[in-house]
C-alpha cells in the first residue's frame, strides 16, 4: 500500500484530523461523550493508520518503541500519582476534593489528570501490541536470512 | 448482525471472517448509539472495528488464511452455548421494561450520580473517573498488564536467536 498515491494523500490529509479529534474527545470528555479510553484508542488508531499507509519503519522513527513503552507505564503512574497527591494534600486516596481550594474545581482537576493517565496508557498499549504483531513477520524473515547466511559460512 | 454471525460461522476463509467481524462491530456501535450509549459506541467503533481488525489482519498475515476442518463435531460446545443463551434469555425476561422510570436501577444510586455534586456534565465521565476512581485505576492497570504481557511473550526471541517462538 506504500505506493498508492490516493491513499498517501488522503492519509496525509486525514491523520492530523484523527489525532485532533482524539484530543478533542480527551479534553471535551467532561462535557460531551468521550474520555481517556476513547481518546487513547482513537489516537492509537490514527498512528496505526499512518503505519499502514507509510510503512511500519517510517512510523517507528516517528513514534519510537522507547516512547511507546514509557507511555504504557507513565499513564498508570500518573493515575496512581493523582491518588497519592490526594493523600499528600490531606484527603483519602483518589480523593479529588482536596486538589484545589475550591472542591468542585479540585474534582475537575482530578478527573482531568486521571483521564490523561488513562489515555496515555491505552494509547501506549495499543501501539505496542500493534508494533509487536506487525513486526513479528519481519523479525522471522530476518532470522531466517541470518540462519541461511550462517549455514553458508 | 445475525446474518454476519451466521456467515462468520459458516465461512472457512479467515480473511472474510475478520472483515465480517469488523462489520459486526460497526453494527453493534450503531445499536449502542440507538441505545444512547455514545461513549460505549465510540469505544466499540474504535476498538472493535478499528484496532482489533487491524490486529487480526496482522495475525492472519502470520498464519494460513484457511481454517482447518474441525476434528470432531462440536456438539458439546454447541450445547453449552445454547443452554447459556437460554438461561440469559430466561433471566432477561425478569428485567424491568426498557426505559421504565420505576426500575430499581433508577432508584438506587443513579439519582445521586445525576445530582452531579462534582459538576461534570458528562455523567459517564463523572462516574468513571470520580465516583468509581478505584475501578478505573484497576482497569488502567489491567490494560497496562496486557501490554506488558504481550511484550514479555513476543519480545523474548530478540535475544534467543533462531529458537521458534510459541504460536500466538
Amino acid at each position: 500500500m506504500k505506493h498508492d498515491i490516493v491513499l498517501r494523500v488522503v492519509g496525509k490529509l486525514l491523520i492530523p484530523f484523527i489525532l485532533l479529534f482524539a484530543l478533542y474527545v480527551q479534553f471535551h470528555g467532561d462535557f460531551g461523550p468521550g474520555g481517556g479510553f476513547q481518546a487513547g484508542v482513537i489516537f492509537a488508531a490514527g498512528i496505526v493508520f499512518h503505519a499502514l499507509i507509510f510503512g511500519l519503519d517510517h512510523t517507528r522513527t516517528l513514534v519510537p518503541d522507547r516512547l511507546v513503552e514509557t507511555m504504557m507505564a507513565a499513564g498508570v503512574l500518573l493515575y496512581a500519582g493523582v491518588g497519592v497527591a490526594g493523600l499528600l494534600l490531606g484527603g483519602n486516596y483518589l480523593d479529588y476534593f482536596v486538589l484545589d481550594q475550591d472542591r468542585i474545581h479540585g474534582q475537575h482537576r482530578g478527573i482531568f489528570w486521571v483521564e490523561v493517565g488513562v489515555a496515555i496508557t491505552v494509547c501506549g498499549v495499543m501501539l505496542k501490541i500493534f508494533y509487536m504483531f506487525a513486526s513479528r513477520d519481519r523479525d522471522r524473515d530476518r532470522d531466517r536470512d541470518r540462519d541461511r547466511d550462517g549455514e553458508g559460512m | 448482525m445475525a446474518i454476519a454471525v451466521v456467515a462468520m460461522i459458516r465461512l472457512r476463509n479467515l480473511f472474510a471472517v475478520v472483515v465480517l467481524s469488523g462489520i459486526y462491530s460497526f453494527l453493534m456501535a450503531t445499536l449502542l448509539v440507538a441505545l444512547d450509549a455514545v461513549d460505549v459506541a465510540m469505544t466499540e467503533a474504535a476498538v472493535g472495528a478499528g484496532v482489533s481488525t487491524v490486529l487480526l489482519l496482522g495475525a492472519l498475515h502470520l498464519c494460513r488464511s484457511e481454517e482447518a476442518k474441525p476434528a470432531h463435531r462440536p456438539w458439546l460446545p454447541l450445547a453449552v452455548s445454547a443452554s447459556t443463551a437460554g438461561l440469559l434469555i430466561y433471566g432477561a425476561l425478569g428485567l424491568p421494561d426498557f426505559s421504565d422510570p420505576e426500575a430499581p436501577i433508577h432508584q438506587h444510586v443513579a439519582p445521586r450520580y445525576l445530582q452531579n455534586e462534582v459538576d461534570v456534565p458528562n455523567v459517564v465521565t463523572a462516574v468513571l473517573a470520580s465516583f468509581r476512581g478505584y475501578d478505573t485505576l484497576g482497569e488502567t492497570t489491567v490494560v497496562f498488564t496486557a501490554g506488558a504481557g504481550i511484550v514479555a511473550l513476543l519480545r523474548r526471541r530478540r535475544k534467543g536467536g533462531g529458537q521458534e517462538p510459541p504460536k500466538p
